[in-house]
């Protein structure tokens, strides 16, 4: 079980263990939160020096993602880049290799918060992209169909006198919320009460990591009288 | 000439205010004043061997014979409630004999204020810490607040030596020594295995550090405590001795109550409590209790009101309680040096003989505590020598000097390199630590333009934003703390109780109860990372994991133990342990020091291997999670294992039949490296390394974040390095840490070397006496790699059915 494969408003997606979402029947992957030129922007920020290769790991892993599913369509739903300086600052090699992934295939920049202004990359850039009956955006609104990204949820899970934490889809009826694909993201707890009330009562998360798990989404725990 | 004259002769106010008490000079003390003008100096005396006050005779005799304004002597402690109590010492002789000196303290909890005013208005005798030293080195105008300082007095050296404070202490002496040529240093210590190593740590390199050792008093009258039941085959509690300990108490004036963990000081007070009939005053303390609870406790003690304390390593150290007559220690002590300095707690103020009891908690530990008792009559103290100072605190130093101002690196290296810890320094080693602070170092040069550190046209180093120096000062020092949340009583103003663990505070739900400083509490809710608690009344509550180090038998008292194995006999043993050992002996064998002794038998259905290595909690724990990895390669299917001091004892499928193999030091050496670099004790020691060599902020200027999914992981960091950039410094720094503390590998290797191939396989038809309570020990290791996404799997699906979902 690689990922795991459910239908949201009539159409089949899979959340794979990756972190992106795969829509088979138009061939169309998508992400969140890659976070591009984040440790440079820490650096710029407050001086921190964080070891500067998150930026070749995500892209790594993110082609690794188009070529094993062959994807013709892609979309970043947003915070692709840390901040605007970070879209342009990008090393020659890193911009050489973004362009040569957008290259082979149709390429949906959508804004986020980090990176609402349009890009010098090539790619078509939105507020939101809408196919069929499903609607891409950074941040979830009250609208139903929607798939976002931008809370950069995370799950634990008790495991026999331990637990685990991990990045997770959040799914339910009228929503998908992606967990960050960037390497250098943290993680919003399920438990938070911003995605406990964001998230329908039979919401799953989907845990990614080695393989996809899906487990009802471990919420707040209620206050006793 | 005369100047010395002057600190070697005491005021006379001062000879007769001691002849109104009734005091005289100990010899040491007089030493002390003798040698006033040594550049070094380190005095080994007992506890309340009038040690502190000896450190600062000279002082007192300087500053009386000529009188002048400005700072004089530094004095640093571990112990900020230690500062305190030495300023509230030293004041009552200053004042009752009108001396015309001024004496403050500084720490974490002096106000801003007086903070501000010390720099440019200091004492004559500045009371402090570590890093309150290194806090004020970072300003630039540290030069004129230690203009004139002649003496720096360093208490219970040994215990800073123990740690990185102590290195980083060393490097600030170091910059002290810079801005005065002239400063002398003095160390005291409590009793210490290798007193001329820890003269060489005070010591600026290469001077020579004089060893002064006061007498150490009459030999301690320590002993077993004499328990009429019998102590369990496991666990650490020491429950069983309750009745006795009551007795021994009753027939005390105070009774230090000693302890190796605080949830094991918890669970006994509670119990103590529970059978403490007639209602005698106790107390207890240990380092998770929140600072309110611990000064009350301490006031109490002052006052005589308490007759007995629970307590931790937290009072191993210095504060000054007169009326101690007996010290108990509850649990094998795994460490003579610390056992002799907590016997030395009790009766410290006349010349009578220290009294201890020992009560070995479980059966085994029966055994270490009658070879500690031998080793503390043979005055064989243990202990491993230090290493070289740690790079990631030399790292902490330069951005320290980076802050006070431009620095020239050919001058910093060489004030480095003559604090002790760093003599061996390489240059080489100091520039990869310059160039981290710097630029990263990382082999991918990424911040040209944001360098930390940059070099201007005439060669100084300095700050590229000077702002940045707020950052750097807000995370000095070298204390981890480990994350925890505070717990507090439910309700406006309500008390607060101390701390627990963040992941301990994770598993719990509302209801749940756990013991915190002696009570019963029940967990409410979480509010803004405060743990709110009602009183409660179960008689279950669950125990609130505390982080405090495990300490493991040292190489010494485990080389005692063998020694005592290998004897036909034990007549200094209790019967019940003595008759467990012949039995061992009928059934298998007895391990010994030079050869392997691996038992296999099966139990409840699985086939169990026991390994008696001796290397300690810690190393057996590694050799438990080497050899599963290696046993599950072999396809054994091994499924956990449980390590104690002792020993590891492994459980799975499938029965072990040649050991040999699995313990050749080429093949451990081979598994360990690839081990090492995905191990949880690696990430966690990365982060500690990270957070002092300036890598992450443990603090930062804004308040703790709320919604955190800005903030990662130091964990992704490492996984980051490892995989780009292997050799960072680092990870290197990283690697070093681990192998010495809770990896230590070091006494596998040793174990290695006793053992050369040397391996007893027994195998037996069922469980052998000597391996029986490993399985009653807690924290059992599950083995996990693939195991946890089965584990997850499993969860996964049962999650899904219990909600009565879909699959």
């Amino acid at each position: 079980m690689n990922d795991f494969a459910f239908d949201f408003h009539g159409i089949r997606l899979h959340a794979r263990a990756s972190g992106a979402l795969w829509w088979p029947a138009r061939a169309l992957l998508c992400v969140s939160d890659l976070h591009l030129g984040k440790s440079g922007r820490i650096a710029r920020r407050s001086g921190a020096m964080l070891p500067p290769y998150e930026c070749h790991d995500t892209l790594a892993r993110l082609e690794a993602e188009l070529d094993a599913t062959g994807a013709r369509s892609m979309i970043c739903l947003g915070d692709s880049f840390d901040d605007t300086e970070a879209a342009e600052g990008l090393a020659p090699d890193h911009t050489a290799w973004l362009r040569r992934l957008i290259a082979e295939r149709d390429w949906f920049w959508v804004e986020g918060n980090h990176d609402p202004s349009p890009l010098a990359l090539p790619g078509t850039h939105h507020a939101r992209v809408t196919l069929g009956a499903l609607d891409f955006c950074h941040i979830a609104t009250e609208a139903s169909g929607e798939i976002s990204g931008h809370y950069h949820p995370k799950a634990r899970i008790a495991l026999g006198g331990g637990a685990t934490t991990r990045p997770c889809f959040l799914i339910d009826a009228d929503r998908i919320v992606l967990p960050a694909f960037g390497t250098y993201t943290g993680g919003l707890a399920t438990t938070d009460p911003v995605l406990s009330e964001l998230m329908g009562r039979d919401a799953l998360a989907v845990l990614t990591g080695r393989s996809a798990y899906a487990v009802p989404m471990p919420r707040r725990q209620r206050q006793s009288a | 000439m005369s100047y010395f004259c002057a600190m070697n002769r005491l005021p006379h106010a001062l000879i007769d205010w001691f002849g109104k008490r009734g005091w005289a000079l100990h010899p040491h003390q007089q030493a002390m004043l003798d040698r006033a003008g040594d550049p070094a100096t380190l005095l080994v005396a007992p506890t309340g061997g009038g040690k502190t006050l000896a450190g600062f005779l000279p002082t007192l005799a300087a500053l009386t014979a000529a009188p002048r304004p400005g700072l004089h002597t530094l004095y640093v402690s571990p112990l900020k409630a230690l500062a305190a109590d030495i300023r509230r010492n030293l004041s009552t002789p200053i004042a009752e004999a009108g001396l015309p000196i001024r004496v403050e303290d500084r720490t974490g909890d002096t106000s801003y204020t007086t903070k501000q005013r010390q720099r440019a208005d200091p004492p004559h005798i500045l009371l402090t810490t570590p890093e309150s030293l290194a806090l004020l080195l970072s300003y630039p105008d540290a030069p004129r607040t230690f203009a004139g300082l002649e003496r720096v007095v360093v208490d219970e050296i040994h215990a800073l030596a123990e740690s990185k404070r102590g290195d980083q202490l060393m490097l600030g002496l170091a910059r002290l020594q810079s801005l005065c040529p002239g400063l002398r240093r003095v160390g005291l210590s409590a009793t210490v295995e290798d007193p001329p190593a820890l003269a060489r740590f005070l010591a600026r390199h290469p001077d020579r550090c004089a060893i002064l050792t006061a007498d150490p008093g009459p030999e301690p009258d320590i002993a077993m405590l004499d328990v009429p039941d019998r102590p369990p085959w496991a666990g650490g509690g020491g429950r069983h001795a309750i009745p006795a300990v009551l007795d021994a108490v009753r027939a005390h004036r105070t009774t230090l109550i000693f302890h190796n963990t605080r949830a094991q000081a918890e669970i006994f007070f509670h119990h103590l409590w529970l059978a403490n009939e007639d209602s005698l005053p106790i107390g207890i303390h240990h380092g998770s209790l929140a600072r309110e609870q611990r000064l009350k406790v301490e006031a109490a003690m002052a006052a005589g009101q308490l007759r007995a304390i629970v307590a931790t390593g937290s009072l191993d150290l210095g504060i000054d309680w007169g009326d101690v007559d007996l010290v108990i220690q509850v649990g094998a002590p795994k460490n003579v040096k610390r056992l002799v300095q907590r016997i030395g707690r009790a009766n410290h103020r006349d010349n009578a003989p220290s009294k201890a009891r020992l009560v070995p908690a479980n059966r085994f530990e029966v055994v270490e505590c009658v070879a500690a008792l031998a080793a503390v009559r043979d005055h064989d103290l243990d202990g491993e020598p230090r290493g070289p100072g740690p790079r990631d605190v030399l790292c902490q130093q330069i951005l320290i000097a980076a802050c006070a101002g431009p620095f020239d690196a050919d001058a910093l290296f060489a004030e480095v390199t003559s604090a002790g810890p760093y003599a061996a320094l390489s240059r080489q080693a100091f520039d990869a630590c310059l160039d981290f602070c710097a630029t990263g170092g990382y082999a991918l040069k990424a911040y040209d333009r944001w360098q930390r550190l940059m070099q201007r046209p005439d060669g100084l180093w300095q700050l590229r934003d000077p702002r940045a120096a707020r950052q750097i000062r807000m995370n000095v020092g070298t204390i981890q703390d480990t994350d925890t949340l505070k717990v507090r009583m439910r309700g406006r103003g309500g008390t607060p109780l101390g701390e627990i663990e963040e992941g301990f505070a994770a598993t719990l739900t509302p209801g749940d109860t756990f013991l915190i400083g002696g009570e019963i509490v029940r967990y409410e809710a979480l509010r803004e990372l405060t743990v709110e608690v009602t009183r409660s009344h179960s008689d279950r509550p669950r125990i609130a994991a505390f982080m405090g180090t495990k300490f493991a038998t040292s190489t010494q008292l485990s080389a005692r133990i063998l020694d005592m194995l290998s004897h036909d006999d034990w007549p200094d043993l209790p019967g019940h342990t003595r008759r467990w050992l012949h039995l061992q002996r009928e059934m298998s064998r007895l391990p010994r020091a030079d050869r392997l002794l691996i038992e296999s038998f099966p139990h409840e259905g699985r086939e169990h291997t026991c390994v008696y290595g001796f290397a300690g909690r810690n190393a057996m724990q590694t050799l438990g999670l080497l050899v599963t990895g290696r046993m599950e390669a072999m396809g054994l299917h091994p499924m956990g294992f449980v390590a104690s001091d002792y020993a590891v004892l492994i459980w799975g499928l499938d029965r072990l039949r040649d050991p040999a193999p699995l313990f050749q030091s080429d093949n451990l050496r081979d598994g360990f490296e690839t081990w090492l670099k995905g191990n949880a004790v690696m990430k966690r020691t990365f982060k500690a390394v990270a957070h002092v060599a300036g890598l992450l902020d443990r603090r930062s200027a804004g308040a703790r974040k709320s919604g955190r999914q800005a903030t990662f992981s130091s964990d992704i960091l490492y996984d980051t390095l490892v995989r780009y950039d292997p050799d960072h410094l680092l990870l290197q720094i990283t690697r070093e840490e681990a192998l010495k503390g809770l990896v230590d590998f070091g006494r596998i290797e040793e174990m290695i070397a006793r053992t050369r191939g040397r391996v007893d396989h027994v195998i037996a038809d069922h469980i052998t006496p000597l391996a029986a309570p490993l399985l009653l020990e807690p924290s059992k290791v599950p083995v996990f790699g693939a195991a946890q996404e089965r584990l997850l799997a499993d969860a996964a699906a049962r999650l899904i059915a219990e909600a009565g979902l879909p699959d």
